[in-house]
């Protein structure tokens, strides 16, 4: 699935202008601390997260993220936004929450691209 | 796509009409007949000519492929030329911006635009097939600029003989600093990619040392300092400050484990996952703290195989297919 249609399913609004849509996402992973989404993602993941602050962007761009949603409808400071558009990651906010993007994510196809913590 | 689409808008504000345009222009003067505008555009394979003065090459109208087609309608390729020509000219001007004709474009539904200098006189002329061509290699160059970028770095080690040659790369980390957290880890993994480190390799450098650097960030008195060094089958992050210090480092070591207050934990951090994340990323890891002194992190990566940072050795293909790691 690319972002593209992956906004279509979430009912989304793209925040950044200088992002590619036809990138790739090969599933989705879930979280607010930033330390288990640097632990437990995998490449080419979109991520589900309710904080907004920069760190979200430098998250994803250490961990080959290809796109962030942010969930419940609310919307990243502007630092957050240019942060993402210097770095190329797209921003997206869907008025869903954490679980019903989930849902619909994977019932789209979206397998998760989270690993367990615990080795 | 949206994202070349920008990169598009953003080049025609940048792009000058004198240099997408077509300079080479074929024109013919007043005197001339519609026969002659048929030749000119058959031979030329263009649709539409400037009629100039013949005099002082000021720009007079146009005759485009529409006048020619109600001239051969009306079976009268001999007349004169100024029977079909249009005079009422849309031209733009060589010194501005290309958005300016886009716009243009957009409103009058032409396919050609005269385009006049300074002084007023024709000095080219802009088709759509103009802005194209000059939008695609305007694109092509800014492509050819990284990849010109990735050829040097990934080539620095190459020509240097020593018997260990290494490159260090140094950052300063201020305490508490969250606006710039992890803008040192961001340069170092697009220098390693740049140096020709695969996918996989630059993402375990690049985690490996944001959490060193957020740890910098938050839990140190007076902040501290990341050196990276960078030889061809090793990369070394060291990340050191000079305290407070860690009391058990075997308990800061366990997963869970965090002294981060309550504030840092709502920037998303200080879930004790951090040195743990660390060890999994770093090949080695090496953790020395004492009270009061300060803390020494280092970091190891080895590069095994045919992988080589800086000496242009790992190819396209192989960065691909390690990308996925496990």
């Amino acid at each position: 699935m690319n972002i593209k249609n992956l906004i279509k399913y979430i009912d989304g609004d793209l925040l950044t202008k200088s992002a590619d849509l036809s990138r790739e996402v090969k599933g989705g992973c879930g979280a607010d601390l930033m330390s288990d989404v640097l632990a437990s993602i995998q490449p080419d993941a979109v991520l589900l997260t309710g904080l907004c602050n920069p760190q979200v962007v430098r998250t994803a761009q250490m961990s080959d993220v290809a796109a962030i949603i942010f969930v419940r409808g609310k919307k990243p400071p502007q630092e957050t936004i240019d942060l993402a558009n210097e770095e190329g990651i797209p921003l997206i906010t869907s008025p869903f929450g954490m679980f019903e993007l989930s849902g619909r994510l994977y019932l789209a196809g979206l397998p998760s691209l989270e690993r367990p913590i615990t080795d | 796509m949206a994202g070349s689409i920008t990169r598009v808008e953003e080049l025609a504000y940048i792009l000058k009409i004198s240099e997408v345009m077509s300079s080479q222009v074929k024109t013919l003067n007043p005197h001339n007949t519609m026969q002659d505008v048929l030749e000119c555009m058959r031979e030329n394979r263009i649709s539409g000519i400037p009629i100039v003065d013949q005099e002082n090459q000021s720009l007079i109208g146009m005759v485009s492929t529409e006048d020619l087609i109600r001239c051969l309608a009306n079976q009268d390729v001999q007349s004169n030329l100024q029977k079909y020509m249009s005079t009422r000219l849309v031209t733009v001007n060589s010194f501005d911006h290309l958005t300016e004709a886009l716009k243009l474009f957009a409103k009058t539904g032409l396919g050609r635009l005269p385009v006049l200098d300074e002084k007023g006189a024709l000095t080219g002329i802009l088709t759509k097939g103009d802005v194209t061509y000059g939008l695609l290699r305007a694109l092509q160059h800014d492509y050819q600029e990284e990849e010109v970028r990735i050829y040097r770095a990934s080539h620095l080690f190459e020509d240097i003989e020593s018997d260990r040659t290494s490159l260090i790369l140094r950052y300063t980390i201020q305490h508490f600093d969250f606006t710039n957290g992890g803008a040192a880890s961001s340069k170092i993994k697009r220098a390693l990619l740049r140096m020709g480190a695969n996918a996989q390799l630059a993402r375990r450098v690049g985690i490996g040392t944001y959490e060193a650097e957020m740890n910098l960030i938050i839990h140190t008195t007076n902040g501290g300092s990341i050196h990276v060094e960078i030889e061809p089958h090793q990369i070394a992050v060291y990340a050191w400050d000079d305290g407070p210090g860690i009391a058990d480092v075997q308990l800061a070591m366990q997963p869970g484990y965090s002294t981060a207050t309550e504030e840092i934990r709502e920037l998303g951090f200080g879930a004790g996952m951090g040195l743990t994340n660390i060890s999994r990323c770093a090949d080695e890891m090496d953790l020395r703290s004492e009270l009061g002194k300060g803390t020494h992190l280092t970091m190891k990566f080895l590069l095994t195989g045919e992988d080589v940072v800086g000496e242009g050795y790992t190819s396209k293909t192989k960065k691909e297919s390690s990308k996925n790691d496990a």
